[in-house]
């Protein structure tokens, strides 16, 4: 319910069944069939799909070509490890960094645009990255790409971990993750994200307030792109590889349709569950037929028509409806919720 | 000098001229009201002085600052706020959310990312008194989108109230209101009147007579009298046009 003051712990239960579930992964996921790099695929999803909802969810910003922001954090953490033989966080570093600074360039162009606009506009600017990552051989290995991308060993100074294993890959991105996910929930809960959501629910209202509207949705662009490149550059290490497809136009729709099916426009926890319901959809279906994703696409239509709040949004309903049932106190049970 | 000052406004959309050669002047402390039949180029007027759009000559001036042609934060900044005549608010925000994201101390700190905004118990209690000012102070949960006609009506007046402005415009504050949700309102802006400069643009004659020290009568784009709601009832082109038979 949202009773007034909405507290936002630090780190909220929800948070921790998530980062525990995974972090078991590794003891029961090949006993039911899975394997560990499946989980690790999911997280890394679940990163990207957690920085485009906020722009998508929270700031009401439809970007369809966030594959390029992506698909530039995987190509700066091979090159920086392929041609300036940077150890691991500082390639990673690099990777957030150029997908930020692209961010940044192309929020510039677009933030005072939005609807459609905005949306084309993401998707032009995503077309120009996905066809100079396949063109421009010189840096991006063109159509194949960057190939031999290591996962370094993590060196904390007394001790090096190696990480080429999926197990011990696995743990280092949940950790980067459990950070993402920490840092998220406060942003969403601190003053700019309560303002994004207000300029989300009334651009107009928002400029009239007083609140510079489009540094906002600049800075919600920016940080979104580099949560992309973190993603990114994770997802570099897990294929050992960077290629021109992560930032095609397909790729950058299927995190709006992870963010969407998830529901991520009315949960925090949108994202999390899209990102494991589309992954897992396409190993469960996939391994029965190799039009899977047509029959996903009948499954985001059919969501987007009757339940368009996604998954996230069926529960909250479904909450709200037995809360209704124990509390008799009027219209402050009925109310919409917006927590969870 | 005035509080606020406009000078020879005109604002043209295509071929129509809308505002021809406005001029206007509110007095700090007073509650000026704007009135004239519908079409009459009453909104624009509004919305040129509020800041929504730019007029194609003219100057509007706000505590003693060119203030023509700013974007909206900053004539907000600057200590003009407005409400709108249709209801322009956060839906999905309680009323307390509503007038806390207006508040000044909100726009200040808000690219503050790690802090709780849920634990700012100044920034709350603050938002509380504005909606005690509005007779909203039991509302606060409530998701705006979900309140009466009439409370949405009175949560517009916190919002723009929540920026503690000098000098607040209203739009219509009581259109779409019944007799009992007018009177509420004008009794609300008894209690506002006298704390900051109001000014208030109506169709609603009676309301405005009531309430206001000054009103400004714009017809054809321009301002066809002027004077306090005594001068005007005298006035022989207020009274040979529609708008005396209801004075």
């Amino acid at each position: 319910m949202p009773s007034s003051p909405r507290l936002a712990p630090l780190v909220t239960a929800p948070m921790l069944i998530t980062v525990a579930l995974l972090a078991s992964t590794p003891l029961w996921l090949s006993q039911v069939g899975l394997y560990q790099y499946l989980a690790l695929e999911i997280m890394i999803w679940m990163l990207f799909a957690l920085g485009h909802n906020l722009l998508l969810g929270h700031g009401g910003l439809p970007s369809f070509g966030h594959g390029a922001y992506f698909g530039m954090g995987a190509y700066a953490f091979g090159l920086m490890q392929l041609r300036a033989g940077a150890g691991l966080l500082l390639a990673m570093l690099a990777a957030v960094a150029a997908a930020a600074l692209f961010g940044a360039l192309v929020a510039a162009f677009i933030s005072h645009r939005r609807g459609i606009y905005y949306a084309l506009l993401t998707i032009a600017f995503g077309q120009v990255a996905w066809f100079v990552a396949g063109k421009w051989h010189a840096v991006t290995g063109g159509e194949d790409g960057l190939l031999n991308i290591k996962r370094p060993d993590l060196s904390l100074g007394f001790i090096d971990v190696a990480l080429r294993s999926n197990e011990a890959f696995f743990y280092f991105a949940l950790v980067v993750f459990a950070v993402v996910l920490v840092c998220m929930w406060r942003l969403v809960h601190s003053p700019f994200g309560r303002v994004l959501r207000a300029i989300k629910q009334n651009e107009m209202r928002a400029a009239f307030v007083g609140h510079n509207v489009w540094l906002y949705k600049w800075l919600a662009f920016t940080i979104s792109a580099a949560v992309a490149g973190l993603a990114g550059s994770l997802f570099a290490m897990a294929q050992q590889s960077a290629y021109p497809n992560v930032m095609s136009l397909h790729n950058s729709g299927f995190v709006v349709m992870m963010v969407l099916i998830g529901g991520g426009l009315v949960s925090f926890w949108g994202p999390v569950i899209g990102a494991l319901v589309f992954i897992l959809a396409r190993d469960l279906l996939g391994a029965y037929t190799e039009t899977w994703l047509l029959w996903y696409g009948l499954l985001f239509i059919a969501v987007v028509l009757f339940q368009p709040d996604g998954v996230a949004g069926a529960w909250q309903a479904w909450r709200s409806r037995r809360l209704r049932h124990v509390r008799v106190d009027g219209p402050a049970a009925a109310a919409r919720t917006r927590e969870a | 000098m005035a509080l606020f000052e406009a000078r020879q406004l005109h604002k043209r959309f295509g071929d129509q001229v809308v505002l021809e050669s406005i001029s206007l002047t509110f007095e700090e402390g007073q509650l000026a009201g704007i009135m004239g039949p519908n079409g009459a180029g009453k909104t624009t007027c509004f919305n040129v002085l509020t800041g929504r759009f730019k007029p194609d000559r003219g100057s509007v001036h706000f505590a003693g600052a060119d203030i023509t042609g700013l974007p909206a934060r900053r004539i907000a900044r600057a200590g003009l706020s407005r409400s709108f005549q249709v209801m322009n608010l956060f839906d999905d925000e309680t009323a307390l959310d509503n007038v806390l994201i207006a508040l000044p101390e909100l726009r200040d700190q808000g690219f503050s990312m790690w802090r709780d905004l849920g634990r700012d118990t100044a920034a709350r209690d603050a938002s509380h008194a504005v909606l005690e000012r509005v007779g909203l102070a039991h509302k606060g949960h409530v998701v705006a989108g979900s309140l009466s006609y009439g409370e949405r009506r009175a949560l517009e007046i916190g919002v723009a109230l929540a920026a503690r402005p000098r000098l607040l415009f209203l739009d219509e504050p009581t259109a779409g209101l019944g007799t009992e949700g007018t009177a509420r309102i004008a009794e609300l802006i008894m209690q506002l009147k006298g704390q900051l400069t109001i000014v208030i643009i109506e169709h609603d004659m009676r309301f405005l007579f009531g309430l206001a020290d000054r009103i400004s009568v714009i017809h054809w784009g321009q301002v066809i009298a002027e004077g306090t709601p005594q001068e005007l009832r005298e006035n022989p082109w207020v009274q040979r046009s529609n708008l005396g038979t209801l004075a």
